[in-house]
């Protein structure tokens, strides 16, 4: 079943100024209940303008959002409830804590959505394990963390909200390789305990290509592609036209390919050439 | 809703205003405003007014961008007009109990309002066709007589430059917390003055935690530069004035005395 449903949205930054910018043209498409999807595209490609409009952040110039069914923007007065529902972490997300502790800042979100009492306490504690801050962090200033906790903190204080969609704008953008490792895994964590929807905004086709069920191509605001990993980065060359590029591993196993080795199609992990890389050789022991 | 200010923006473009030194067009600004205020007929005022025009069309920018930095002063416009329209001395049109309005009340209203609307006009030319560097360069020069009593001139031009280049992205940044705290729910629409501005905490503080991020990160990058003040400092682009800038300044001297005769030879209607 779809929770979110996209009909012709378009969205014009600054419209009759000599600044004006379609920034997204047109696109419709739907997105199922529990499925993670990964968005990438090159800078500039209407991304971020278009993760904004799910949540009511941004109006659209024209075309509709619907969320179960519903126009979001049927009842324009009630956007907030829209927010509750679909959980937005910003870009660089630890530049909005504000709190005096950390456990303070990530009710926030939950005290807006007048959540109180132990009910509070229970969603605070529970978000914070998923992103593993332990109790002793909890009653830390936010400006005394480390870079990636404070990364973690402050998606803590979304998860904290209990959006059943879940986007996430570059989760991992200037963290540390292990970082990046580790907060991916919560996060794949986090979805398959709690099966709710994921929209993934990143520039790493790593990223993309490990946790992602369908992958959505954005370029000068228009939808070029969405469809499974495999497909997508099986089409290198519009990829390349676009600015992007297929992950490293897929590459180097299409270069083997062409070279003669017997490896099959549409690896994207490390983990997967690993297999297939093995299966290789235990067949050539056996000749 | 912040991207919605045009009043001090810079718009660039190839127009004969945009090619202008920096240094004259301040110092023309004054001149006309002060002009505008000198004008105590409706011939004078119709005189500065079709400068005014002339001045904000050739500098090709669209006339909505005006119209959208008049609209912030509409207000004031509309109040002290009204409060004029009472004002005026003479023999009443018009009585209502303590309401008095006469002649002189109503045409005072109307110089004062449209005083004010060209002053907006002329001075959205200004910023609309100099870059913030330009400006601050232009003041830098324009004050640098002070040095004789010891005023740090360029340093306190480096000031305006970098407080004039952090305006949009404060706002920018503003734009995005705002946006980051309302996906996580916060109201900052609805409920009275002190909710609202109890609304803002979970914005300003980050805010400044970031303004201060930013004065530090370019505290170092200056440094690193070798920055050390203006002592000896040479420029990038000296200014020099053309013949374009020379017409200009005969320009708003005709204007001077097309005002100054014509407060001369016809009566002073306020």
């Amino acid at each position: 079943m779809s929770i979110i449903e996209v009909k012709n949205l378009s969205f014009v930054y600054g419209e009759g100024t000599p600044f004006e910018k379609k920034a997204v043209d047109n696109l419709s498409l739907s997105i199922n209940e529990g499925e993670v999807i990964g968005l990438i595209g090159h800078t500039g490609s209407g991304k971020s303008t278009f993760v904004q409009m799910l949540n009511g952040l941004i109006r659209p110039t024209s075309g509709q959002v619907l969320l179960e069914g519903q126009d979001i923007w049927e009842k324009p007065k009630e956007i907030r409830k829209i927010r509750f529902k679909v959980g937005m972490v910003f870009q660089y997300p630890e530049y909005q804590l504000f709190d005096e502790t950390v456990y303070k800042d990530i009710s926030f979100g939950p005290i807006n959505k007048r959540l109180s009492g132990d009910d509070l306490d229970k969603t605070v504690r529970k978000a914070a394990r998923f992103v593993s801050l332990d109790d002793r962090l909890l009653g830390k200033s936010p400006f005394d963390l480390s870079g990636g906790e404070k990364r973690r903190a402050a998606i803590a204080g979304v998860i904290a909200m209990d959006p059943d969609v879940l986007v996430l704008d570059e989760p991992t953008a200037g963290l540390d390789p292990k970082g990046r490792d580790v907060l991916l895994s919560q996060i794949i964590g986090y979805h398959k305990e709690r099966k709710n929807t994921v929209i993934l905004v990143s520039h790493s086709m790593e990223d993309v290509a490990r946790i992602a069920d369908r992958i959505m191509v954005l370029n000068h605001g228009r939808l070029e592609m969405l469809d499974t990993p495999r497909s997508v980065f099986s089409r290198v060359e519009e990829l390349e036209s676009m600015g992007l590029r297929v992950p490293q591993i897929t590459r180097i196993m299409t270069i083997l390919r062409e070279k003669g080795y017997d490896f099959s199609d549409g690896i994207l992990t490390v983990g997967q050439a690993f297999e297939e890389i093995l299966n290789q050789l235990k067949r050539r022991s056996k000749l | 809703m912040i991207s919605g200010i045009s009043f001090g923006q810079f718009i660039p473009g190839k127009s004969v205003i945009h090619k202008m030194d920096p240094r004259v067009k301040m110092v023309l600004l004054i001149a006309h405003i002060v002009f505008i205020f000198c004008t105590f007929n409706f011939a004078s005022l119709a005189l500065v007014s079709a400068a005014t025009l002339a001045v904000i069309l050739l500098s090709g920018i669209s006339l909505k961008m005006y119209l959208k930095s008049v609209r912030v002063v509409l207000i004031i416009v509309l109040i002290t007009s009204v409060l004029n329209i009472f004002y005026g001395g003479g023999t009443p049109i018009f009585e209502w109990g303590i309401i008095k309005i006469t002649l002189s009340g109503i045409y005072r209203a109307v110089f004062v309002s449209v005083r004010i609307v060209l002053l907006i006009l002329v001075s959205s030319c200004l910023t609309f066709t100099t870059s913030p560097t330009d400006l601050t360069d232009a003041i830098e020069r324009l004050m640098s007589p002070l040095k004789v009593f010891h005023i740090k001139v360029h340093e306190i031009a480096m000031m305006m430059t970098i407080a004039l280049r952090f305006v949009p992205t404060l706002l920018e940044e503003t734009d995005k917390i705002m946006s980051a705290q309302k996906a996580r729910g916060a109201d900052m629409e609805s409920g009275g003055v002190i909710k609202k501005v109890r609304a803002m905490t979970p914005v300003l503080i980050p805010l400044f935690v970031s303004a201060f991020r930013r004065a530090y990160e370019l505290a170092v990058a200056m440094e690193c530069r070798c920055y050390r003040g203006g002592d000896g400092r040479t420029r990038m682009k000296t200014l020099k004035m053309k013949g374009l800038d020379f017409a200009s300044i005969v320009a708003e001297a005709l204007l001077l005395s097309g005002i100054v005769l014509c407060n001369i030879f016809l009566t002073s209607v306020i």
